[in-house]
């Protein structure tokens, strides 16, 4: 080298400071709105939640107090044991329904499997109150068929877990089918080819295979179990489980503190199915790194015949629930007149809210799903893919897992105590309709969250250092090239996001006002109030729409993918 | 050569990286780089893979920013600065063409920013595909186009801006054998049609031999020789170098004094010796398979060397043939002669022949030396 450099010779232990672009304080600047949203909207009004459980009325600390006396009342405590006994009942039943629903649609021949497979995700259209509506006109004291259940009642732990495993079986059922399709076809094979008998492969190859995907669903199920409401609202009868019983509390008997605190015992199941579930997702992620060959079934006669009968029963079984609630709210009155008629759906006769409830659902479910979506792809997109500022992408990361790990009843009742203090200055919004969607963007931020995640990671990560090379600000390549490419999750997590909050139950039941009532919270009402044949044709509304909605997702996501996605066609 | 009142511009070097160490948590990556590229070079970083080439490469361009250390393109200090205040292009091994864009807005992308005027776009990304060799594909998405054709595209579309440096990120490796080689006389013909200081990072040593005006052989983090592709594949400094790039035959021996060597007891004389070890003391002997010469050696020939033929072994247009000297040590060595020689001389396994180890071929290393058997 000649001569010596003009600029002073960098210090050896100097570290270099990297300078911080207009873009990346836009990037850091959106990411923190979304933590903040997500700190009020889940953080805080959990903290309300926490601290409500250890005052009195008053508000002054109690400590303990309160969880002394909710240990201490058998009628409380016995709910915890209850919840359990219902919880491990569903799981074990669901678990092997939907394993041998899912083994018949990826491992035989089966004719029909896309219509089975379609009539099993038919309860995911349906708020959990309306198979247990569907089951009252089974085996209810004037069902038709009362007589099947032996003399044992329906309302109670029989009935709740019959309307649980119709809630959960689509949930289970579809990470079965994902983790069935994972599995490696060669292992079975080569099994085969070491001369290991059908049932020894099974228990030897097939099970451990899927061991990870049986664990994922049973913490699905235990959780979606433990904190449903609906159907234990409507089948529980005096069987108390802790769901009901932070309802019972709140609307009942209007002692908050006891809620928070029931709320509290059941935020410690669904946590601790939470954190087992992450550790396993991660043990499976690892399996999907590995290239597994899908397997091909071959023809069997008998054994696909088998695994056709099981499915045509399962699927009856589904078909005959929705066409009962179907049939019931058209009958005019059951038992006495079963002529079809259209009175039930008068619903400006009926206490709930009439139809201005579903017109308000159909307004919170448009929101949601639409400003659900944009923060959510947005937030994930941040977390991916900006630059630095490692600690805040951690912290939202975290952020954003949490609402799953929340019962909505404990979200709902966490919003009483936090929108509703009279210190909050966010107070104006109680009883509003911005605070239902908050609350359900909130409550379904996980899952869309994950999903648009899952898409951005399969995007070349070196799309923002061409488009920086390009001197392209990142928001214009976030328009021209991510979100045209991500189209289908994106309509994916609208979709996912319409659909639950049309159905929902849990979070909004503490939220909505005479202004704001919803679709399932006055199938719920009406149900209170006797009027199961109205709750059941509101119950359909809600079925009808959400069907709706699936089908234009369907066709929207076939439409723009001949306009928008055909660079995928070679 | 200083330049009273452009103290910037002092050694003429475009691109001059200076005490660069980049650190990941306990990991060291780059350890004390300083290097220096010069305006419309063609510039390789070979090493193995996590040597640290491509770190080196991504803290030129800003992508993961050197922990300590400087880096100055034109005379501008641009150590500290994001990517998008830079001035270069990139070609990803992955293309990282925008999928869901025809070819033409890939090439137009970074110029429609720029405000240029539409027209303009359109005559200059022509241009770009004509250079590229792709006229007639503007309208057809990425996913249409072969692999090779797409890293073309992505070589304009890195071009379109006319940045000062142009940096490949192995932009080769994704291809079939038969495409790569014909890309990259494509890359190189081009690089000195537009003649932008270019640097690209390769673990193929043919690609780097073939292309590059000089070579950057990298190896834990640390730069073991810059030089042209003849420097670097002649005369090698490091045993590393000796044997990451071509074959080589490592051979121990003694030091004989006046730069002399020994091997098996046959003393050698050896131009190319770096070392002048103390008499007696083990050394390294290195020469290339293909510089061991036979037609017309004698007992007499300098650096002759008696040996035995162990096992001929065919490769097509050669054979590498398997010896070992006569002395007690056997000391095994190859030698590739060519199918022309081998059809005039009487090989064959178990005879006797003299070969010459010529001088100005040696190569002496003072230290052992570990090398990996299949380079050899």
């Amino acid at each position: 080298m000649i001569g010596t450099a003009a600029l002073s010779p960098p210090l050896p232990g100097h570290v270099v400071k990297e300078k911080v672009s207009r873009e990346d304080w836009i990037m850091r600047g959106v990411l923190l709105a979304i933590a903040l949203f997500l700190t009020v909207s889940i953080l805080l009004p959990l903290y309300s939640l926490m601290s409500k459980g250890f005052e009195d009325k008053d508000g002054n600390f109690t400590g303990l107090a309160n969880f002394t006396e909710f240990f201490s009342t058998p009628a409380l405590s016995y709910s915890i044991l209850n919840s359990l006994t219902i919880t491990l009942w569903t799981s074990a039943i669901v678990l092997i329904l939907a394993f041998t629903f899912a083994y018949g649609l990826t491992r035989s021949c089966m004719p029909l499997k896309s219509l089975f497979k379609g009539i099993a995700l038919v309860p995911i259209l349906m708020p959990s109150l309306l198979p247990a509506i569907a089951l009252v006109y089974f085996f209810g004291k004037q069902g038709i068929i009362s007589s099947w259940l032996l003399g044992y009642e329906l309302y109670g732990p029989i009935g709740i877990v019959m309307g649980e495993c119709i809630y959960v079986f689509p949930h289970a059922l579809t990470i079965m089918l994902i983790a069935m399709a994972m599995s490696d076809a060669r292992l079975l094979e080569a099994s085969e080819a070491l001369g290991a008998s059908k049932i020894k492969t099974f228990f030897t190859v097939t099970l451990p295979g899927m061991r990870y995907g049986l664990v994922s669903a049973f913490f699905v199920t235990f959780t979606l179990v433990i904190t449903d409401f609906g159907v234990p609202k409507v089948l529980g009868g005096k069987y108390n489980v802790l769901a009901t019983d932070v309802y019972k509390q709140v609307v009942g008997r209007q002692d908050f503190e006891m809620g928070a605190v029931v709320s509290m015992v059941l935020l410690v199941p669904a946590v601790l199915a939470f954190f087992a579930d992450r550790i396993v997702q991660r043990k499976q992620v690892a399996m999907l790194s590995t290239r597994a060959v899908p397997y091909v079934p071959k023809p069997s006669k008998g054994y696909d015949m088998a695994m056709l009968g099981f499915c045509c029963l399962v699927g009856f079984i589904i078909l005959s629930v929705l066409g009962m609630a179907f049939f019931a709210s058209f009958i005019k009155f059951w038992p006495y007149n079963m002529t079809l008629g259209l009175n039930h759906y008068q619903f400006d006769l009926m206490d709930g809210g009439g139809w201005a409830s579903y017109f308000n659902s159909i307004e919170l479910a448009s929101w949601t799903a639409v400003v659900g979506t944009i923060m959510i792809f947005i937030g994930a997109y941040l977390v991916e893919k900006s630059k630095g500022f490692k600690t805040g992408r951690n912290l939202m990361q975290f952020l954003c897992i949490i609402p799953m790990a929340v019962p909505g009843l404990a979200l709902g009742l966490a919003y009483i105590f936090f929108f509703n203090h009279p210190d909050n200055p966010l107070g104006f919004l109680y009883h509003t309709m911005p605070i239902l969607v908050i609350c359900t963007v909130t409550h379904f931020y996980t899952v869309s969250h994950l999903t648009a995640v899952t898409a951005l990671k399969q995007m070349d990560p070196e799309f923002e250092s061409v488009s920086a090379s390009l001197k392209v600000p990142f928001y214009k390549t976030f328009r021209r090239v991510t979100v045209p490419v991500c189209v289908p999750a994106i309509l994916d997590i609208s979709m996912y996001l319409f659909v639950n909050a049309m159905t929902t139950v849990s979070a909004v039941v503490f939220l909505y006002s005479p202004d704001t009532t919803l679709a399932s919270v006055a199938v719920l009402n009406m149900d209170d109030a006797g009027d199961t044949a109205p709750a059941a044709a509101m119950g359909m509304m809600i079925v009808f729409t959400a069907a709706a909605v699936r089908l234009i997702h369907s066709v929207l996501t076939r439409g723009l993918a001949r306009r928008t996605q055909a660079w995928r066609n070679r | 050569m200083v330049c009273e009142g452009k103290p910037m511009a002092d050694s003429g070097a475009y691109l001059k990286v200076e005490n660069l160490t980049k650190k990941f948590g306990d990991f060291t990556a780059l350890k004390d780089i300083s290097l220096e590229i010069f305006e419309g070079e063609f510039v390789c970083f070979l090493g193995p893979s996590g040597c640290g080439k491509t770190t080196l490469l991504r803290a030129i361009a800003g992508l993961d920013i050197q922990t300590h250390g400087r880096v100055e393109q034109a005379g501008l200090d641009i150590s500290g600065l994001p990517p998008s205040e830079r001035n270069f292009g990139i070609v990803f091994q992955s293309y990282a063409l925008f999928p869901n864009l025809t070819v033409n807005r890939n090439v137009a992308y970074g110029l429609e920013n720029r405000k240029t005027p539409k027209p303009k776009i359109d005559a200059k990304v022509t241009e770009l595909l004509q250079l590229v060799g792709l006229p007639e594909q503007g309208q057809k998405y990425p996913a249409q186009l072969s692999g090779g054709q797409q890293q073309r595209v992505a070589l304009a579309r890195a071009l379109a801006t006319s940045p000062g440096l142009l940096l490949l990120d192995e932009p080769l490796s994704a291809l079939d054998a038969k495409v790569r080689v014909r890309l990259r006389h494509e890359i190189k013909d081009l690089q000195l049609k537009v003649g932008v200081t270019t640097i690209m990072v390769t673990h193929d040593q043919e690609e780097a031999l073939t292309m590059a005006d000089r070579i950057v052989v990298m190896n834990e983090g640390i730069i073991e020789q810059v030089g042209t592709p003849e420097d670097i594949y002649s005369r090698p400094e490091s045993p590393f170098v000796a044997d990451f790039v071509g074959t080589m035959n490592f051979l121990t021996g003694t030091a004989a004094g006046n730069g002399n060597v020994k091997l098996d007891g046959v003393e050698l004389a050896a131009i190319g010796a770096t070392d002048s070890a103390a008499d007696g003391n083990p050394i390294t002997i290195c020469i290339r398979p293909e510089d061991i010469v036979t037609r017309g050696v004698t007992k007499d020939t300098d650096n002759a060397v008696p040996a035995v033929v162990e096992t001929l072994e065919f490769l097509g247009s050669f054979y590498r043939v398997t010896l070992h000297t006569q002395g007690p040590e056997r000391t095994e060595f190859r030698a590739d002669f060519s199918i022309n020689l081998m059809r005039d001389l009487d090989f064959f396994e178990g005879g006797n022949v003299v070969v010459s180890l010529p001088a100005d071929h040696i190569r002496v290393y003072g230290e052992a030396v570990t090398h990996s058997d299949e380079a050899v």
